[in-house]
């Protein structure tokens, strides 16, 4: 297999830089800091990138749809322990099967610290119609852009910088087979729990003038009752949308 | 509280109607552009297509109208062929250790330290052989198929397959990604029914639910495999019967295969109606398996996790066969009655009452069937100079020893042939339905998928062996 080279940045030579501060724990999620959740399109690497941070040996498998219900596991990284949920694969998390609703429902009422979206460098145009409906829903979100030795045997390249820029986000170039990358992911990951890093996430820009309208009117009503509420404006979408879960999650207040 | 909430949904409600019904397509087209500007800001391409030429020639060969099936099939019997070829000889010397050299050791030392007969009988000659031939049946063949089937996983055949086979299964009104799920029941059905879940319409799922057991899975194929050795092999000169053991039990597959396809279709035109879901299914590019480590992780995550659950129900079993065959009712024992009393209608089915008693016995795992049949033909012949007596699961060094058993028990050919069939079309093993009840949540389902098997396998086989047995006279 051709060795990739990923893009080196400044922190490769910084004596912080290893795995080192990682600690595999395996399926031990005692009294855990923060909740880490795992998502993706199908076939993107989350599994492996799951195994390479707990130490677990989930079984991976080349085809969409391998993971079906959640897998559970945990790691400690400088001094913090986190859980880390792998969701099931999703393409997009506006219908109704149930490997989606496993995703959206962990995301919106199981509120992770952190959300790790793993994507396929390769297709990433494909990748971000799921990214962008994460980024409504949740604040605290990194990118991880897997399967960067494929996206360079397509010859396609990518300026993480200007993707961060423009999802707000932290993003991470990897190949986790290899663990290429998990160090800086990892770093990622304690910034955003800890806060050190302030995600602006992307919200959804193109949509028709009328409809935009409604929706912040909508987003503003439910702003004004529940102002803590980070999603506010993905739950409008919801609502125009007549999702009965979201309305009884409003009705019974597991939302806030 | 409530009343703010009832002041967001009225809210809505109002916009609803304001904004039209298209406001999904609209949502949609929104973040597909987004999207597409996004990525246009931060992605250069110097190719143009987004799979490797490789992988496209790949492609074009594998889901060719012309190769895409043949393919499927060489890769089916390749498996196999490995399977069957490799797993004789490690499971000779299994068989040689755990039972030719361990079990008499322990019989010796019982008897050295004067353990009661019985104690010795129901933990000896009932747990440990049954435990013993089911670790030296079971444990080659699946430290070779499941690997295998990894490694094919693994490299990104599977999809193909759903895509080859996706025609077929919404010709019968089913999902295509039951391809997917079919393909994993050939290793577990309760794997097989837990992967349903990628399918989303309910009705698509229940008819992949209820057709995974026409899989045949893991704890049969051995059974198959014995079987058609020693009885279809039989029957062609010797340089030929490898390749017909092997062409009989692929043939068995494809009889299963044709079952998946024929019962979906009878359930999606009946109890199941309705209309067939598209749904986008991603090519993955292929990768290059990462050996060692799907070895290793396929040893350890399913080889074992399956091995272990079959030592944990053939112990048991083990214990139960040996108390039927040594509990008196009169003059005779339990299991003897029970076999003359199901003689009659396993003669109907082409079958006999030891088989029958044995499927019973196994309901909770099909890999203790052979030794069953095999304990219980002994008990009802009186075969001499076999194992150590009543109710004793013996040692098989040969496959001869074991054929001569069988037909001293009356068997023929067509007793083999349906018992192949019906090693395929019967009742999920026990794990299989407690899974099956898990995911459907519903008694009625879980009954239809239990009980509907049962039923299709007393109907073909009673025809085979009507047919059969009209045509022999």
């Amino acid at each position: 297999m051709n060795k990739i080279e990923l893009p080196k940045s400044e922190c490769a030579s910084c004596p912080h830089y290893s795995t080192e501060g990682l600690k595999k724990l395996g399926v031990d999620t005692h009294g855990v800091d923060f909740v880490v959740a795992l998502a993706g399109n199908p076939n993107t690497g989350k599994s492996t990138v799951f195994n390479a941070l707990t130490g677990l040996k989930q079984h991976t498998g080349n085809w969409p749809g391998k993971t079906v219900a959640r897998a559970e596991g945990a790691f400690s990284f400088a001094d913090k322990k986190y859980k880390i949920v792998d969701l099931p694969g999703t393409y997009s998390l506006l219908s109704t099967s149930i490997d989606e609703e496993v995703a959206r429902d962990f995301i919106l009422f199981g509120k992770p610290d952190v959300t790790i979206i793993v994507v396929d460098a390769s297709r990433l145009e494909r990748n971000l119609n799921l990214v962008l409906q994460i980024l409504e829903i949740t604040d605290h979100a990194v990118l991880c852009l897997n399967l960067m030795d494929e996206a360079k045997r397509n010859k396609v390249e990518i300026d993480t910088r200007k993707l961060a820029k423009d999802l707000g986000i932290p993003v991470v170039p990897t190949i986790a087979r290899d663990q290429k990358g998990i160090p800086e992911l990892l770093q990622a990951v304690h910034d955003v729990a800890t806060g050190k890093i302030k995600c602006k996430p992307h919200r959804i820009k193109n949509i028709n003038p009328k409809i935009e309208q409604a929706i912040s009117k909508l987003t503003k009503e439910i702003k004004s009752q529940f102002p803590d509420l980070p999603n506010s404006r993905w739950i409008a979408f919801r609502l125009l949308e007549g999702d009965e879960t979201i309305i009884n999650a409003l009705k019974n207040g597991t939302l806030t | 509280m409530s009343k703010d909430i009832h002041k967001i949904l009225s809210l809505s409600n109002d916009l609803r109607w304001s904004i039209g019904e298209d406001f999904h397509d609209h949502l949609i087209e929104g973040i597909y552009a987004d999207a597409a500007q996004i990525a246009a800001h931060s992605v250069t391409k110097k190719g143009q297509r987004a799979h490797t030429p490789l992988d496209t020639k790949i492609d074009r060969i594998v889901t060719s109208r012309t190769w895409g099936f043949p393919i499927m099939f060489l890769m089916l019997a390749g498996v196999l062929w490995l399977t069957i070829i490799g797993a004789n000889y490690p499971s000779a010397m299994l068989g040689k250790l755990l039972l030719e050299t361990i079990y008499p050791m322990l019989k010796n030392g019982a008897s050295a330290i004067g353990m009661p007969w019985w104690l010795d009988g129901l933990f000896l000659d009932g747990v440990y052989l049954a435990t013993a031939w089911v670790i030296a049946v079971m444990l080659p063949p699946m430290a070779i198929f499941f690997p295998l089937f990894t490694l094919l996983e693994d490299f990104g055949y599977l999809p193909r397959v759903a895509f080859n086979m996706d025609k077929l299964f919404s010709k019968v009104g089913a999902h295509g990604k039951q391809a997917l799920t079919m393909s994993m029941g050939f290793g577990c059905n309760a794997a097989g029914v837990v992967a349903t879940r990628i399918i989303d319409s309910p009705r698509e799922r229940l008819i992949a639910i209820i057709t995974n057991n026409f899989s045949l899975c893991n704890g049969r194929w051995p059974t198959q495999i014995l079987i058609a050795t020693i009885f279809i092999g039989a029957i062609v000169p010797s340089y030929l019967s490898g390749l017909a053991s092997i062409g009989a039990v692929i043939g068995i597959a494809m009889l299963g295969i044709f079952f998946t396809f024929f019962s979906s279709w009878v359930l999606s035109r009946t109890v199941l109606r309705g209309e067939v879901s598209t749904f986008h299914l991603e090519l993955p590019p292929y990768r290059p398996p990462q050996f060692w480590k799907t070895i290793y992780t396929s040893l350890i995550d399913r080889t074992l996790v399956v091995l272990w659950r079959a030592i944990y129900f053939a112990a048991p079993a083990g214990a139960v066969i040996w108390l039927i065959s040594n509990i008196h009712i009169g003059d005779t024992v339990l299991a003897e009655r029970l076999i003359h009393g199901m003689d009659g209608f396993g003669y109907l089915l082409g079958l006999n009452g030891v088989i029958l008693l044995a499927y019973i016995v196994a309901i909770p795992a099909n890999e203790i069937v052979i030794p069953t049949i095999l304990m219980l033909t002994v008990m009802v012949t009186g075969v001499n100079g076999f194992g150590e007596g009543n109710g004793v699961l013996f040692e098989l060094d040969s496959i001869a020893d074991t054929e001569a058993i069988l037909r001293a028990g009356g068997w023929t050919l067509l007793t083999a042939i349906n018992l192949m069939i019906f090693s395929l079309i019967h009742n999920p093993c026990s794990t299989t339905i407690y899974t099956i009840y898990k995911e459907t949540k519903s008694l009625k389902w879980t009954i239809v998928a239990s009980i509907m098997p049962v039923i299709l396998g007393f109907i073909i086989t009673f025809l085979v062996a009507q047919i059969w047995r009209l045509l022999a006279h």
